[in-house]
């Protein structure tokens, strides 16, 4: 027999309160000093969303210059070989560094959070702000070495390229080390609010999914930054005093800082697509009105993926010169990512079966998400297997694999998990059908760019290569106009978001008929949190409607 | 609707939220308890980054031990070895009176609190100033990274022209790149010292609130067990 579900009408709201986390306290310095985790959050957002938009600038510039194979416009070379490294440099070094690493857990997750635990703010909300002023610092750091000198060494700044070209790269990693701290800061926040602020009745297994998620991402950014940290320490003191370490010439090793960086890096990939398979894991059963099918398992699979990443930094340098014995270990190694990977693959899709499936904006991403992540995830396998990969490696099929899991994967689900906490952060709604637009040319124009990417790159096309032969011209082209049109979606988006800021407040406490417990609250919250503890008493995702009363 | 409230309001005064039982008590946590615990717990989250944070160069000395075996065996004779013996009996002594200073907090013993952590300054001080003088030593004598390492007499490794091995220089980036590390640590404890010395003078701590005392006590543990491992691994293995 069916279940009669509840209609998505909000439940009568609570009168919206005078004072909310926006206005409680006005002025510059209030947000400047504030040590409330939800305008923290926003101003994170804020950040993310402005490095965002440089790293994409940076992109379409990539792709434009990739556009005719003498690099001209209307008749004129209008970019050089040293530009278009810069330009990739800072395409990735913005991307990875300023955007993806805090996107999620500190602007969306920095917000939603302590809602969701029914906890007043994060553990330490101090140590929250002095997160947030290192990323500024860390951002004024890279924005000024690109602007005085310029990188040139692509963002994993491999030796001893990186430690004999010009330019500001000793600022460029003084930077980088800079934000490490900051999200070091961030990780041992939520590690300790979830570990301790729970609200009474809620235990481990209570936790909405979004919270595993994040939690086995915090994890990593505790563990792995470090070292990272000292990586780059290394790699300054290489630059600044030639100590030796990373330099062959002198008895060092360029190969351990390749091992020393992908041991962070690796990770890393991590924190950037755990959380937003964790908002994924929101969105999906939401808007299926239907329980998570298989919970435990998609919660554990987050902790193995965190576990895993740190045993498998090796098959990025299967042709650096690693011990065929090590090479093996590795890609053995790799395969089994596939596993707790598949697992949260198929029970999505078994929480979409049988559901009552609405297509509402953040719903949309979601399942965009299942699409590009299958494919960057099945690809990923490719690569882990070493006969292709020695053929693969350098190419653009890598180049697309992995965009298909950061930008497929992770951008995608950060912009589903935007639109689905935007009523909640801002109070307003957005114009659903715009919403649903900019989704769709995103998706379309994301596919044009890097599905051609992996034919060229099976082709032999390499990465970073200025220059190219003519048969991979028309695919250049196409992929370039793929990156107009995800330009374009992008473009509506931050247009229709903008316009629904100029609103009075009209969402509803609730739109999407969500279980956790920031839905409990006001649209925007008050200025902490809840008007009283709340108390769990059910299982998260129970959409069983209410039982009558006889 | 899936949850239900509690009201907090009765049992906390007429501030719902305020609690003037105690001006260290942060609105967000329920009690001091919870607090402390969670304190506790941020500052084990940080040592573990610092583990690692370490953990890398240990790596990468093992490697290049392994890749240099003799040189970093002649290399480590050039180490004073009663100088590094000195400074780790300094820090074990240090640790001592960080415990004690520790429990005078808890027994609100305002006065030994105080002068245990004036003793653990101390300690510091004189192991950054023991380094001083080994680390001068170095320079005199040219024990540095490869660019600027001098041979020294009891140096075999030599290449057919007679050029030392670049083994030597790599040990001793090592040796700075982790004492170097080690003593910014150690500094950084001398001022958060001070800072707490200064707040435990004015009476702030009491076994209700002793946190800082605590949680920087981890700290100057960790960093006191850090040299524990430096020492035999620099001075006394072969």
């Amino acid at each position: 027999m069916e279940h009669t579900l509840t209609s998505r009408a909000p439940v009568a709201d609570l009168p919206r309160p005078e004072k909310n986390y926006l206005n409680a306290t006005t002025g510059i310095w209030s947000w400047m000093t504030t040590v409330d985790h939800k305008r923290i959050g926003v101003m994170y957002l804020v950040g993310v969303l402005s490095a965002f938009f440089i790293g994409g600038v940076f992109a379409l510039l990539v792709r434009l210059s990739l556009l005719s194979p003498t690099h001209t416009l209307f008749g004129k070379q209008w970019i050089t070989a040293e530009m278009y490294n810069r330009l990739f440099t800072l395409h990735g070094a913005v991307m990875v560094f300023l955007f993806i690493i805090p996107s999620v857990p500190a602007s969306l997750a920095n917000f939603v959070l302590p809602l969701m635990l029914g906890a007043k703010d994060v553990a330490f909300p101090r140590l929250n702000l002095a997160s947030f002023y290192l990323w500024v610092i860390g951002a004024v750091m890279a924005v000024t070495s690109m602007i005085t000198g310029a990188v040139d060494t692509g963002w994993t700044f491999y030796t001893p390229y990186s430690t004999t070209t010009e330019g500001s790269v000793t600022l460029m990693i003084m930077a980088v080390f800079v934000l490490g701290f900051s999200s070091i800061f961030t990780g041992i926040n939520f590690v300790a609010t979830t570990h301790k602020l729970r609200a009474p009745g809620m235990g481990w297994f209570d936790l909405p999914l979004f919270i595993w998620g994040i939690y086995a991402t915090a994890i990593i950014q505790v563990l792995a930054t470090p070292v990272l940290g000292i990586t780059l320490a290394l790699l300054a003191m290489e630059r600044v005093f030639n100590i030796g370490i990373f330099d062959p010439k002198i008895g060092g090793d360029p190969v351990l800082f390749q091992h020393f960086f992908w041991f962070y890096s690796h990770p890393a990939v991590y924190i950037m697509i755990l959380p937003g398979m964790a908002i994924i894991s929101e969105l999906i059963p939401t808007f299926s009105k239907k329980t998570m099918f298989g919970y435990r398992a998609v919660a554990y699979s987050s902790v193995s993926l965190a576990l895993l990443s740190f045993i498998v930094w090796g098959h990025h340098m299967f042709v650096a010169g690693q011990s065929q014995l090590a090479t093996v270990v590795f890609s053995a190694l790799t395969f089994l990512v596939a596993i707790p990977s598949g697992v949260k693959m198929f029970n999505w899709l078994g929480t979409m079966y049988k559901g009552n499936i609405s297509l509402e904006t953040p719903m949309c991403y979601a399942i965009s998400f299942l699409l590009l992540f299958a494919i960057g995830g099945l690809t990923g396998i490719f690569l882990g297997a070493l006969s292709v990969d020695i053929h693969l490696t350098d190419t653009y099929f890598v180049v697309a694999h992995f965009h298909y899991v950061m930008m497929g994967g992770t951008v995608i689900a950060f912009f589903g998990g935007v639109h689905y906490w935007w009523p909640k952060i801002t109070g307003r709604m957005y114009n659903e059908n715009w919403g649903r637009f900019a989704c769709a040319l995103i998706f379309i124009g994301f596919n044009v760019t890097f599905l051609t990417q992996f034919v060229m790159g099976s082709l032999g096309m390499p990465r970073r290569y200025f220059n190219y032969l003519p048969i991979y011209h028309p695919y250049h082209v196409v992929s370039t106009i793929g990156s107009w049109i995800i330009g374009l979606g992008f473009a509506t988006m931050a247009a229709y978001l903008l316009a629904s800021l100029r609103k009075p407040m009209d969402a509803p406490d609730n739109p999407w008929g969500g279980t956790t417990l920031e839905w409990t609250t006001s649209s925007p919250p008050t200025e902490h949190n809840f008007e009283d503890q709340p108390v769990l008493q059910k299982a998260p995702y129970d959409y069983r409607p209410e039982p009558v009363a006889k | 609707m899936s949850t239900s409230t509690i009201d907090l309001h009765d049992s906390h005064g007429p501030h719902g939220h305020g609690h003037a039982d105690d001006p260290h008590h942060q609105h967000h946590f329920t009690n001091m308890q919870q607090q402390f615990d969670t304190s506790k717990i941020g500052m084990w989250l940080f040592l573990a980054t610092e583990v690692l944070l370490f953990g890398g160069l240990f790596v990468g000395f093992g490697l290049m031990q392994n890749r240099y075996p003799q040189e970093f065996i002649e290399a480590h004779e050039h180490l004073q070895r009663p100088l590094g013996a000195l400074n780790t009996v300094v820090l074990l002594i240090s640790s001592f009176t960080m415990v004690m200073a520790v429990l005078s907090a808890k027994h609100s013993d305002k006065k030994k609190v105080v002068m245990y952590l004036i003793l653990t300054i101390l300690c510091a001080c004189i192991f950054l100033g023991v380094k001083y003088f080994e680390y001068s030593h170095k320079f005199e004598e040219h024990l540095l990274p490869p660019r600027w390492y001098h041979a020294q007499p009891g140096d075999t490794v030599r290449d057919v022209a007679g050029n030392v091995s670049h083994g030597y220089g790599t040990f001793f980036a090592f040796y700075f790149m982790m004492t170097g590390l080690h003593g910014i640590h150690i500094l950084v404890g001398i001022i958060l010292l001070s800072w707490i010395t200064v707040r435990a003078h004015r009476g702030e701590f009491s076994k209700a609130y002793y946190t800082p005392v605590d949680l920087i006590g981890l700290y100057w543990h960790l960093v006191d067990l850090i040299w524990i491992y430096l020492f035999p691994l620099y001075y006394l293995i072969k």
